[in-house]
């Protein structure tokens, strides 16, 4: 017998199994050509044969030597099952198996803690589905016609004075604005999250901005798009197409170098800066690229050499709120001569409402907006226990900001934008309207984006690979053999497709409740069958 | 749905035209209350016109809790019309015990005051007496403000004018402004503070429809000014946005309809003032109205207006001859108080569109 010892790693212990049938198989090669995680390859097994080799049925059984497709026993390079095995296939001979007894996280910490790409697999809890608009014009007032009415879906970037604080005069009867205010953009409710060029392919991140141009260009769309903290090409940059982009720092402050040197020969101001403080899938852990994925290319973008690449988890000599308000927000405002909204981002957290009160009351009224990722976005790279055990849900903590900008009159001076598994489970639309309902004025989407263009990921540990540079789908990798799986035409019009059903679901939604614009803080439009979410939102309950 | 109406008329007119020109309407506001408020009064207030008149329905207790406070704080009463009413069996109302409507004299010490001194302190005066007679549930008090009256009651709005001889028209009771309505809520409980018109400062509204934007502009409203309290009904908002944008922001009354109903974004873009109105959508993005709508406001000149939601989902029109001018939700409240006034002249107010009634009954239609 041979010699088994316990603490080998055997396929029984990796989150899926290869279902492999032998009988099916053509000895193509392409599922071993097309597995970017080496997780199968060819093996020359002995098997037991039945064949008949006359004229008439003589069958004989016997061993040969044959060659099989067969799952490596690897930590390293084990199956994610993202399937691509079973796509390439002609002869459905392949597929992987979801493993429910799998020692995968138990037995992966020998050089150190897990990393992965994705968003949370343990807290996939969805509020916003046991919640529905349940105000309905009937009778007192006539709902509203989605396709013959016109409907005003914009949301504010920048910071909103009180009415108090206008510098009006007026003259001839007229009002008339006799001193700057700050800057305020209205752009489409959905703004296309910061994932950066490194985190995604060039190409990826392409055919996003790509879908970025169309829908503003050709739909009449102003579809925002974030840059994430990478930097940006230097002929976008200096582009007309810059006014469509939020450029992000970070504590990194990736890209900012060659930011910097492009800003004398830009042509049109960014649409916004967005400071990242946090990120909802890994809040208080910095961003992080691996080495694996630090190409040339990204390299020259980013000026750094090839390592991983780790952006602190906060921003050197920030040690407060007024801090950042006054360094960061002021040298933001500053450089781009205070024509160009600056609005900040952070990870949802017990503490939000503490930083949203210290933003609103900020003398020098600075801040345009304030982000908060929620626990169920999604990440480039992190380590597993940041994914899974450190975050805060968004919803509530969207609603609580709002009250505490209602309670002290001050709701839409710094907009608020929700984010973190948005459209989820497919309909970014309807979870867009409930945040909106429930004091949002807008959303931020990056994983639903990621998953138009072809990521088959998914928060049941399917694929979550985004952080090894190996993505199947070419979008987070920089491995030019694996972009080429991404076309970057049908990835954008897929993106535009989805947008634009996204904007006829949302007058879909506003017309039964007789909204022509954005139901913002409208609460009393949306009713729970969940009596205790229903309490902690302030919407009623019904069952 | 409800149905409002308005009358300013030069010559002084009995309140019994306003339950004319509303009482064909009946069809579409079920007959369940009658309120109103006159303003530019004559009759029996005539020599008072700059005096604060107190317009109160209560109990026993109520109005002795009421001159308590004012005897407290220094008004002194000047003159006095307490209805004596007639209470025939059969009719349909659900009276107060008394209905007092009363002059007083500003303290001594206010006497010289500014004019926004005295506005304050006959708004905390009211709401010092809404709170005291809330407490005591002992009445409601409707308007404190010189030249104005209120009467809401409910029941059929024919057997509260009998109930009031207000079909009597003797003169004494008679005004040249009456805004009215004849329903009492019914979206929400019915309390006498929630039928309109609203009175504020000097300002009165009516509302014909529903504010789908209720929550929001409530949330927003209720830290603007102490005034804008009660919300018992959806259409107290546009009453105290007409407030805060006129009174308070002292913006000229245009910009009122941009406040409510901002135009589309595009269309903001193609203007002249587009900084101006951006800057005002997006700073009242929180007092914008939405859901089908028609209001009838009257403003401290006494200048009466209307206009409707954005895309005008509640009808509305404005009929004049040489003596008066009448807005009202349908036309055949105006055929029948003025059946000889030319059609052609009548006014169907678009969804863009302010018409403003000034003290010489001048029409002037504004667009947005």
């Amino acid at each position: 017998m041979e010699a088994m010892k316990t603490q080998d790693v055997a396929v029984n212990d990796l989150p899926w199994i290869i279902d492999y049938k032998p009988e099916r198989c053509t000895m193509c090669g392409s599922c071993v050509a097309t597995c970017s995680f080496r997780a199968i390859h060819v093996a020359v097994k002995r098997r037991a044969m039945t064949v008949s080799e006359e004229g008439q049925p003589t069958p004989i059984k016997k061993f040969e030597a044959r060659p099989v497709i067969e799952q490596v026993a690897s930590l390293k390079d084990f199956c994610r099952g993202c399937g691509m095995c079973e796509r390439v296939c002609p002869n459905d001979a392949i597929k992987p198996v979801r493993n429910p007894d799998t020692r995968k996280t138990l037995l992966s910490k020998d050089s150190g803690p897990i990393k992965r790409g994705g968003r949370t697999n343990l807290n996939a809890q969805r509020t916003l589905d046991s919640i529905v608009v349940g105000r309905i014009s009937q009778m007192t007032d006539p709902s509203l016609d989605a396709a013959r009415h016109t409907f005003d879906i914009r949301a504010p970037f920048g910071r909103v004075l009180s009415a108090k604080d206008l510098p009006f005069s007026i003259e001839g009867g007229k009002l008339v604005q006799k001193k700057k205010t700050p800057p305020v953009h209205w752009i489409y409710p959905l703004i296309f999250s910061d994932m950066s060029i490194g985190a995604l392919s060039t190409r990826a991140w392409e055919a996003v901005a790509l879908a970025v141009g169309y829908l503003n260009e050709k739909c009449g769309l102003p579809v925002r798009m974030s840059s994430g903290e990478g930097g940006m090409p230097s002929n976008l940059l200096t582009s007309d197409y810059l006014k469509y982009f939020i450029i992000q720092i970070a504590s990194g402050h990736f890209g900012w170098n060659r930011i910097i040197k492009a800003m004398p020969k830009m042509v049109t101001d960014p649409a916004g800066i967005l400071i990242k403080i946090g990120q909802g899938a890994k809040p208080g852990d910095g961003g992080l690229l691996m080495e694996a994925k630090v190409a040339e290319h990204v390299q020259a973008i980013r000026g750094v050499p090839k390592a991983t690449l780790a952006s602190p988890p906060n921003h050197q000599g920030l040690y407060s709120i007024e801090e950042s308000v006054q360094k960061m927000h002021l040298s933001m405002n500053a450089a781009f001569g205070f024509r160009v909204p600056v609005a900040i981002k952070c990870a949802a957290s017990a503490t939000s409402v503490s930083v949203y009160n210290n933003l609103l009351r900020d003398p020098y009224k600075i801040c345009g907006g304030f982000f908060i990722d929620g626990i169920q976005g999604g990440t480039g790279a992190a380590n597993e226990v940041s994914l899974d055990h450190t975050g805060h849900p968004v919803v509530s903590k969207i609603r609580d900001c709002y009250l505490a900008a209602v309670k002290q009159g001050l709701q839409g001076e710094i907009p608020l934008w929700g984010g973190g598994g948005i459209g989820m489970t497919g309909n970014a639309a309807a979870d867009a309207f409930k945040m909106m309902c429930l004091g949002a004025n807008g959303v931020f989407v990056g994983k639903v984006l990621i998953q138009l263009l072809g990521c088959i990921g998914n928060e049941e540990g399917r694929c979550n690979a985004c952080n090894t540079g190996d993505c199947p789908t070419g979008i987070c990798t920089q491995n030019p053999r694996l972009v080429k799986r991404l076309d970057i035409d049908r990835g954008a019009q897929k993106i535009v497709d989805y947008v634009l059903a996204f904007d006829a679901e949302l007058k879909k939604l506003m017309a039964p409740i007789g909204n022509s614009s954005l139901p913002i803080g409208r609460s009393d439009a949306l009713v729970s069958t969940d009596e205790a979410i229903a309490e902690k939102l302030g919407i009623q309950y019904v069952c | 749905m409800c149905r409002i109406g308005s009358i300013k008329s030069k010559v002084p007119i009995q309140p019994s035209k306003a339950l004319h020109l509303m009482l064909p309407q009946q069809e579409g506001h079920d007959n369940s209350g009658f309120a109103m408020v006159m303003q530019d009064l004559y009759g029996i207030f005539s020599n008072y016109k700059d005096k604060p008149l107190l317009s109160l329905a209560c109990t026993q207790k109520g109005a002795q809790l009421v001159e308590e406070y004012m005897d407290a704080h220094n008004f002194v009463q000047l003159a006095e019309w307490i209805p004596v009413p007639n209470k025939e069996p059969g009719l349909d109302i659900k009276a107060m015990p008394y209905y007092i409507f009363r002059n007083y004299d500003y303290p001594e010490d206010i006497q010289n005051a500014s004019k926004e001194v005295k506005e304050n302190l006959l708004l905390d005066t009211r709401l010092a007496l809404r709170k005291l007679l809330e407490e005591k549930n002992a009445g409601f008090v409707y308007s404190f403000w010189p030249d104005v009256l209120t009467l809401k009651e409910i029941g059929d709005p024919r057997d509260i004018a009998t109930y009031f001889h207000l079909w009597d028209d003797n003169g004494c009771l008679v005004a040249k402004s009456i805004v009215a309505q004849c329903r009492q809520n019914t979206n929400y409980d019915i309390v006498r503070y929630a039928a309109h018109p609203f009175f504020l400062q000097g300002y009165t509204l009516c509302a014909n429809g529903e504010n789908t934007f209720y929550t929001k502009n409530k949330e927003f409203q209720k830290s603007l000014h102490r005034g804008y309290i009660g919300f018992e009904s959806d259409s107290q908002c546009f009453l105290n946005t007409l407030h805060y944008v006129h009174h308070e922001l002292k913006w000229p009354l245009s910009y009122y309809k941009h406040v409510i109903t901002p135009l589309p974004f595009e269309e903001i873009d193609q203007r002249e003032d587009k900084e101006v109105l951006t800057a005002i959508r997006q700073s009242l993005a929180n007092l914008e109205i939405n859901g089908p709508n028609t209001i009838i406001g009257v403003l401290p000149s006494g200048d009466m207006m209307t206009c409707c939601d954005s895309k005008k989902l509640r009808p509305v029109v404005v009929g004049r001859t040489d003596e008066m001018v009448a807005i009202s939700s349908e036309v055949c409240g105006l055929n029948e108080i003025m059946p000889d006034r030319d059609e052609s002249q009548d006014i169907y107010p678009n969804e863009r569109e302010v018409v403003v009634i000034n003290a010489d009954l001048e029409v002037q239609r504004w667009k947005q």
